[in-house]
């Protein structure tokens, strides 16, 4: 049971195209203050699962970096 | 549970997310839990933090809102910490080695062991076959024990600690241009700088809170700009306004061009540098410290300006392009943020500029920058050399745990060996006048055979020392003993005789001293694990074993009080005062100089520090009150890329992980965020080897060679030709292959340039 942090920096002035991008996908999704990160937190049920999603989130054209902060698994 | 730590271990990289109410959310409640006062165990910013007690254990920790560092902010190490003390395997009982075998022991027949191997050594090799090698991680009291038993009481200067390898630029940065340590700043500087210029420090990984406030003062005020100047972009890069990259070691001549657009476009401050500055030059051509008992010593000599601005002439920005690969338009552009007269710039770098065989030198450059415009001592204008270590200022340069420093001053002067041997009660004649061996030389001198006796306190050197092999091979020799004390295995125990369980953090009494010259106290929170105790008391057990009782005559219980009582009489006065026992326990810190009731914030400038005469400036570090301008030029690095190893390699941390990892590696949480090391490659030169995330890499050194999973457009992006890794693991040794060239000055290596070839494994 997968559960990840990541920053998403957005590409210019598609912030909220990205939120759109990244709930479409099934994560949760806390805007920054500073308008231009998301934090996106994944929940998947799988190592293989997180992968896909992963290839999904990293595909997003909305998307200009996206980093991982933390990782837990049981 | 792990979704709320997900959220918030990424909310901590930002501002505006995680504050004190929020961090309340979710932690254990009831009336018997109790809030203490801490600073936080793992880095150099030195966050407060209140740590809840219940029932013998922490069980949670919230940023301290009454802390001036952090506000109530924590980073996801912070806010984790305690768990780093519940780890399965905490070492809580001695060990002796016996026929190969590392095997439980008494506490007390591994200290009587651990005496009469010192004593021994001293009889028949001399008192410098010994040494204590130990750690900006000490508490003050430790080292405060290590200093007055090695040089005061055995009477050797074998006496170092880690901080060599991440700060000593720093020091001697400090004491060639201002002739005392230390920032003159405070943090309190973010609040009011406009301009941020980070020279080679990734901060949003390893200073995440203060990089948090100075994003917060980009998010109130309008016209805040962030500069990340640096050799990889990073997410310090992401969230600033400008990236500007350079290649390896020519942050010199970048630093140099800045001088040279300062003074050319009459952006200087005149009426200060007439009254305040003296220009110098030293000695060039100065070597890299490769060969054993190197031995360097500058000759300052006396400049004008006009001479400066002579030798600045090889620094136009166009032909400085052509070097650093960072374009005459950047440079310029650098230059007039500094040269802005209505802009307070502060300046901050940590290993970037410290860990360069020229760390001195680019330590001068900056603060040359900050001299020529005038920018420096009053709020908002602040060159500002972070510290890794919670402790590695309070510590190891104040208490002066490195070969050539005493509490107060160094050991070649006689008035500050007068000024210990009264304090200790000693015959000033125990204290040589003569330093013996700074890090690298000392586990030298261990493989040499130089030294046959050490004890290595809170650190893990055998991951961390540059070119590991020969140092952990020396280790092993035959007639080396080893003494270790930790909290946990590490692969430096693995080679010790003898490991001595050590209390960790809240679990015995101390004070840490941070980066902006703030000393903490914490008190004993927790019973330490089975046998384990402190550090200091540990080698005041061995000190007694050996004789010395008289000078420690101290209970367990009182100790702390004690020491702090006799440290303090060595700053006395107005230019390092510190803070009396009481109102450390009472504060959540106390910013040094502490003179009449008040901590002084900004150094030699009078209207804020009460030592400065005049109304203006005064750097009475040096005798004439004045700074020194230093001309310092380029010089290539020990080691460069060639056609055999092709690739720059590039070493340091990562967020999630402390140092070598012993401690942040046994919290699950940061573990699995971070679970092993990695080689991180421009996507173009994991194109041309046809490697991509995941697959395994090969790395070759000179020195040896390391086979670990590459990392592309993942957290970090290295220039082209530049391969980085992290060296927190320890099933991973990046220093198998870094080089042990070091800055003849500071003694301190450079982790951040060797050359390497990279393959697909």
């Amino acid at each position: 049971m997968p559960i990840k942090s990541y920053l998403a920096l957005a590409c210019e002035n598609q912030l909220e195209a990205l939120r759109t991008e990244v709930l479409a996908l099934g994560c949760e999704v806390i805007p920054a203050e500073n308008k231009d990160v998301l934090i996106v937190i994944s929940e998947t049920k799988n190592e293989e699962e997180d992968k896909a999603l992963l290839e999904k989130l990293n595909s997003m054209k909305n998307l200009r970096h996206l980093t991982l902060v933390s990782a837990f698994a049981e | 549970m792990a979704i709320a730590s997900a959220a918030m271990a990424a909310a901590t990289l930002f501002p505006g997310i995680i504050f004190p109410n929020e961090q309340l959310k979710g932690l254990p409640d009831g009336d018997d839990i109790k809030w203490k006062k801490s600073p936080c165990r793992f880095c150099g910013v030195g966050c407060g933090l209140l740590i809840g007690v219940q029932k013998g254990k922490a069980v949670a920790v919230k940023g301290d809102p009454a802390s001036e560092v952090n506000k109530g902010l924590c980073c996801v190490k912070g806010y984790h910490s305690v768990l780093a003390i519940y780890g399965k395997d905490r070492l809580t009982k001695p060990l002796i080695r016996r026929n190969g075998k590392l095997e439980p022991a008494t506490m007390k027949e591994a200290l009587d062991l651990v005496a009469s191997k010192m004593k021994e050594n001293i009889a028949k090799h001399g008192k410098d076959s010994v040494a204590i090698y130990g750690s900006g991680q000490w508490t003050i009291p430790d080292g405060y024990v290590a200093s007055k038993f090695m040089k005061g009481v055995i009477g050797t200067n074998n006496l170092e600690a880690n901080a060599r390898l991440c700060m000593a630029s720093a020091v001697t940065g400090f004491m060639t241009s201002f002739g005392m340590d230390e920032p003159m700043g405070c943090y309190e500087d973010i609040d009011h700088a406009d301009v941020f210029v980070m020279w080679g420090n990734n901060m949003a990984e390893m200073h995440p809170v203060l990089f948090s406030r100075m994003l917060d003062q980009r998010l109130r005020r309008n016209g805040v700009k962030i500069i990340d100047f640096a050799t990889r972009t990073t997410r310090t890069s992401m969230a600033s306004d400008r990236s500007i990259l350079f290649k390896p070691q020519t942050d010199l001549a970048v630093a140099n061009a800045i001088c040279y657009e300062i003074l050319k476009n009459n952006w200087h401050n005149r009426g200060f540098l007439q009254k305040h500055c003296v220009f110098k030059s030293g000695k060039t051509n100065i070597g890299y410290g490769l060969e054993d008992k190197f031995q360097f010593k500058d000759e300052p000599k006396d400049m004008t300006l006009e001479q400066f601005k002579a030798f600045l002439e090889d620094y136009r920005p166009e032909k400085v392009e052509k070097l650093s690969g960072v374009s005459a338009k950047d440079i310029k552009y650098m230059a007039s943020l500094y040269g802005d007269p209505n802009k307070k710039v502060m300046s901050l770098w940590c290993m970037g500029p410290n860990q360069h065989t020229r760390g001195t030198w680019m330590n001068n450059l900056i603060y040359n920058i900050h001299l020529l415009t005038g920018k420096i001592s009053t709020p908002g204008n602040s060159p500002f050399s972070l510290t890794g270590q919670p402790s590695a200022c309070g510590t190891v340069r104040e208490v002066g745990t490195l070969t050539h420093a005493l509490p107060y001053g160094t050991v070649d002067n006689e008035k500050a060996r007068e000024k210990a041997a009264k304090i200790w009660g000693v015959p000033v004649t125990n204290i040589s006048p003569k330093p013996t061996y700074h890090t690298v030389e000392m586990f030298r001198a261990l493989d040499r055979g130089d030294i046959k006796f050490i004890w290595i306190q809170t650190t893990n050197p055998f991951v961390s020392m540059p070119k590991l092999k020969r140092y952990r091979e020396g280790a092993k020799k035959d007639d080396r003993f080893v003494v270790v004390s930790d909290v946990y295995p590490t692969p430096t125990t693995d080679v010790a005789d003898v490991v001595l369980p050590a209390a960790m953090w809240i679990e015995r009494e101390g004070m840490f001293g941070n980066s902006e010259r703030r000393t903490q106290h914490f008190e004993k929170m927790l019973e330490p694990q089975g046998e384990a105790f402190s550090d200091a008391w540990q080698m005041i057990e061995v000190a007694r074993r050996m004789g010395y009782e008289k000078y420690f005559p101290w209970t367990k219980e009182n100790h702390v009080e004690k020491i702090w009582e006799e440290y303090y009489k060595f700053h006395e006065g107005d230019k390092h005062g510190i803070a009396p026992y009481e109102v450390l326990k009472k504060e959540s810190g106390v910013v040094w100089p502490y003179v009449n009731g008040k901590s002084t914030k900004w150094r030699y400038h009078a209207k804020y520090d009460p030592a400065a005469k005049g109304d203006s400036f005064d750097f009475y570090g040096k005798p004439d009150g004045k700074a020194w301008i230093w001309v310092r030029p380029y010089e290539p690095p020990a080691e460069s890329p060639d056609n055999d190893y092709p690739f720059w390699l590039n070493t340091g941390r990562v967020l999630e992980h402390w140092h070598t990892g012993s401690m942040t590696r046994r919290v699950a949480v940061l573990h699995q965020a971070m679970p092993h090391s990695y080689a991180e490659l421009h996507p173009n030169d994991a194109s041309r080897l046809g490697v991509k995330t995941g697959d395994k890499v090969k790395l070759t050194s000179r020195r040896g060679s390391l086979v670990l999973p590459a990392s592309v457009n993942e957290r970090g992006l290295p220039t082209e030709g530049q391969v980085f890794v992290p060296f927190f693991d320890e099933s991973l040794l990046i220093n198998e292959l870094t080089l042990d060239s070091f800055c003849p000055i500071s003694r301190e290596p450079d982790y951040k340039k060797c050359a390497v070839k990279v393959e697909k494994a």
